[in-house]
């Protein structure tokens, strides 16, 4: 551990991994819990107030959650979370529309849960394509015109990416796919109350939104999927037909009530709280690369969402790093913290160099990340990447002058 | 992942970092691992005129049981003659760390690091006397 760290009046673990999860806000809480207790209802209930109330509740918060993306009301599908609203999106529409077309254009570097719906609609014979990106993280729209064809379905590429933060040029996308007569899907988990979407000026005609990424509960998200001109899916799960027979299943009335007032409240503050993070951000990173040479920031330094900073200190593996940083929660850059040992497909598909997709972590401020957070953070991991610099034989042969590429490395 | 209590002691206190005169007569050095693949081994031994270990450092580029492993070879290396420190297994290091087994080459890599800087001692010993 690095000796000497004054720890200032701050509660540790310090929570710097607001990618993975977000905290429920407290006023998001208070709007949430009288519809465990009393008023309870199922909102499919017509014959009686408790339904009543209970509809009257998911229909506001519908209209909350359409208001923060620019759509109507009779927009929103509820789901579970943004990983089933992806499954809907993309197996939806390729299934409703797959007599006259089966291709898919995605890009590389988006979620998981995308990537692996494209590998199940390939088994089901569809054909993906995958857009490479450049170095900055960022899609050719060139290539995304010529991916684009009369068999082409549907086009999904995230607003903000999970690991790195970059943006996607959203509203240059969705005129590509208007123009060409294809669906555009986005998967924006990340940026739905984080940067200011419409799906109108932005030309979008599915979004994921997930409630957990944006200060609300887990288990609720909703798919955005347009009206005019109508977008048409096969349902995923039948029953009783609810959300337009395009998901089944009895509404979860707190946790709906919980999205929409968590996005409510998003919209409202959405200036200040961005103001707020792109500062914080600003000073971490001006803080690191102050103390430590040989830092990088992956992705484009610009274009992105300031709360997500993804760094490789080089000569410095990651996972070591985190272990000599318990006191903060980040998440690793790479996936060596996991049982493979391959550094994350994001980074490399960015063409980050190996050894430095190594040395990678990921930082995320959020809402309730205080100055004294990202100092103390800012001093335990200088002084942590400096004690492991001082024990990596990189380091010092970069100190000596030598070429690591110029070594013949056996590869193990 | 939770580490045992023995890679953290490691990882925090590390011992025998550092470096020797990867020239002199009486050292022998061993670089073994890549870059890309998330961990570098570098493990020096100085050998006295009785064939004996007296001196070992290592410094080491990857995960904290890979930190762990090349410190501990170092502890078990010192006083050992060449023979002896070259029949280390990796195996000892994985069960003496409780090494989880995606970390078992951790273990390995020690093992070979060693072997290395032993290998590279006698080929300078090899030199002097041919």
């Amino acid at each position: 551990m690095v000796e000497n760290t004054k720890k200032p009046n701050i509660k540790t673990p310090v929570y710097l991994d607001y990618q993975a999860t977000t905290p429920v806000d407290p006023r998001v809480l208070d709007e949430m819990l009288p519809y465990f207790t009393e008023k309870f209802g199922n909102p499919h209930s017509r014959s009686h107030s408790f339904g009543w109330e209970a509809e009257e509740a998911v229909e506001t918060a519908r209209a909350q959650v359409a208001h923060v993306i620019g759509a109507d009301e009779k927009e929103i599908v509820f789901t579970s979370g943004a990983t089933e609203s992806n499954n809907l999106a993309l197996k939806g529409v390729a299934q409703f529309y797959k007599d006259r077309k089966d291709h898919v254009v995605t890009v590389v570097t988006e979620h998981k849960c995308v990537l692996d719906t494209c590998r199940h609609l390939e088994q089901e014979g569809f054909r993906v394509t995958y857009l490479p990106v450049a170095k900055n993280g960022l899609i050719d729209l060139d290539q995304l015109r010529d991916a684009i064809t009369d068999r082409t379905a549907i086009v999904s590429v995230m607003g903000v990416n999970n690991e790195i933060g970059v943006i996607q040029p959203l509203k240059e996308i969705g005129a590509i796919c208007r123009q060409r007569g294809t669906f555009f899907h986005t998967d924006c988990a990340q940026a739905v109350g984080k940067i200011p979407l419409d799906v109108e000026e932005m030309n979008i005609d599915l979004m994921s939104i997930s409630g957990h990424k944006l200060y609300g509960p887990k288990g609720i998200g909703a798919l955005y999927v347009r009206r005019k001109p109508r977008v048409r899916l096969r349902a995923m799960i039948d029953g009783g037909g609810q959300e337009r027979g395009m998901r089944s299943g009895t509404l979860p009335t707190p946790l709906c009530v919980g999205l929409g007032s968590a996005c409510a409240i998003a919209e409202k503050y959405m200036g200040t709280d961005n103001e707020r993070i792109r500062r914080l951000s600003d000073r971490f990173y001006d803080g690191i690369t102050a103390t430590l040479p040989e830092v990088f920031l992956n992705g484009d330094r610009a274009q992105r969402y300031p709360g997500n900073l993804n760094l490789s200190f080089a000569y410095v593996e990651g996972e070591s790093l985190l272990m000599g940083i318990k006191d903060l929660a980040v998440s690793s850059g790479s996936a060596c913290t996991s049982a493979s040992l391959e550094p994350s497909y994001v980074l490399r598909a960015l063409g980050v160099d190996e050894e430095l997709a190594h040395t990678s972590i990921r930082i995320g401020f959020g809402r309730f990340t205080t100055e004294a957070e990202i100092d103390y953070a800012v001093e335990l991991i200088a002084g942590q990447v400096k004690k492991l610099r001082a024990m990596s034989p990189l380091w010092e042969m970069v100190q000596e002058g030598i070429d690591l590429k110029s070594i013949n490395w056996a590869e193990h | 992942m939770a580490y045992s209590e023995r890679v953290v002691d490691h990882y925090e206190n590390p011992r025998n970092i550092g470096s020797l005169d990867k020239n002199a007569q009486d050292v022998g050095t061993g670089l073994v691992g890549a870059p890309a693949c998330g961990d570098v081994m570098k493990l020096q031994i100085k050998v006295n005129e009785h064939g004996i270990i007296e001196d070992a450092k290592f410094k080491t580029f990857g995960c904290g049981s890979a930190i762990a492993s090349s410190s501990l070879i170092t502890e078990w290396v010192k006083g050992k003659s060449l023979d002896e420190a070259a029949t280390i297994k990796n195996t000892q290091i994985a069960q003496h760390l409780a090494l989880p087994p995606v970390k078992i080459h951790c273990s390995v890599l020690a093992e070979d690091a060693i072997k290395a800087a032993v290998a590279d001692y006698r080929a300078k010993q090899g030199h002097k006397a041919g």
